[in-house]
């Protein structure tokens, strides 16, 4: 793939310096999302195993809520990634297509790749997984809009 | 609404059942540190995370009223994001599109201070295992 960007812009945004700050207030670091890897237009987080985020009480198995959220803050870092720098992005939608439950006590690992990016929208695609890339948990899709001078957002 | 006890999931992230409407549970969460996304902002995921467990505690709710048990395992959800999800309570009420035998199609949506005007919905397609058969295999979502 051609890649427009200049080789200042590609080093504007490093996810791997960025992503503890980001992750560490709010919802993600109420979750304790973490930083794993990331390439030219994709990076990976990991979502620990806790029990108080489990779907079900009898069973070990995460709900699906804290996976969309690893998936919504995964694709949002790769979007800066591919751009070179962070701007302010909002989630447009989102589908998550659940292959199978993630294995017990398992953490989740994110990886988002955003695979288009136009003037105003930015188009990832995803997957889940517990430890094995091929036996994905979950593949998502997902489109962000910019939302950098709406007056809403002031 | 006994039949109706949320996931630990929920619990955790301060979702309650709030109120009941035409049968249909209505889910409230706060606004707290542990949603907040971009500052100021609730988190899309934890948003997400309402609209599901509101069409979960929907579809256990009805489920259980016709006699019916089984495990719930999500096929896929897709959200839209409509508007910013202020620092202030949402809510969030299902609707069961379709309850079939072996699967339901739930819509649902999320709301602040004006109904009118939601900040969020999410379609939701649920596969239903019967509860003697779901321990043997895991059936293909």
């Amino acid at each position: 793939m051609n890649d427009p960007r200049s080789p200042e812009q590609r080093h504007n945004f490093d996810p791997s310096r960025a992503a503890p700050m980001l992750l560490q207030h709010g919802h993600s670091g109420w979750l304790g999302l973490k930083y794993r890897a990331h390439g030219d237009d994709w990076a990976e987080l990991e979502l620990p195993w806790r029990e108080d985020l489990l779907g079900e009480a009898e069973r070990h198995v995460l709900a699906s809520g804290p996976i969309i959220s690893l998936m919504d803050m995964a694709s949002g870092l790769s979007i800066w990634t591919t751009m070179g720098r962070f701007t302010a992005i909002a989630t447009l939608d989102l589908r998550v297509d659940y292959q199978r439950p993630a294995k017990d006590r398992a953490a989740v690992i994110g990886r988002a790749e955003c695979y288009k990016v136009t003037k105003s929208a930015a188009f990832v695609r995803g997957i889940a997984h517990d430890g094995d890339p091929d036996d994905p948990v979950a593949h998502v899709a997902g489109v962000f809009m910019s939302i950098a001078g709406d007056p809403r957002n002031a | 609404m006994p039949d109706t006890a949320l996931t630990p999931y929920a619990d955790s992230l301060g979702i309650v059942i709030h109120d009941e409407e035409g049968g249909a549970p209505v889910l409230a969460c706060e606004f707290s540190a542990n949603v907040e996304g971009r500052p100021g902002h609730m988190h899309g995921g934890a948003i997400s995370g309402l609209l599901e467990t509101a069409g979960y505690a929907l579809l256990r709710h009805e489920l259980s009223k016709q006699g019916r048990t089984h495990r719930l395992k999500p096929i896929n959800i897709t959200v839209q994001f409509l508007a910013p999800g202020k620092p202030k309570p949402s809510y969030a009420k299902a609707r069961i599109t379709k309850l079939g035998r072996r699967n339901a199609n739930i819509a649902v949506e999320a709301w602040q201070d004006d109904r009118s005007r939601p900040i969020a919905t999410a379609i939701m397609n649920i596969l239903m295992v019967p509860e003697e058969s779901a321990a043997e295999a895991e059936p293909e979502a």
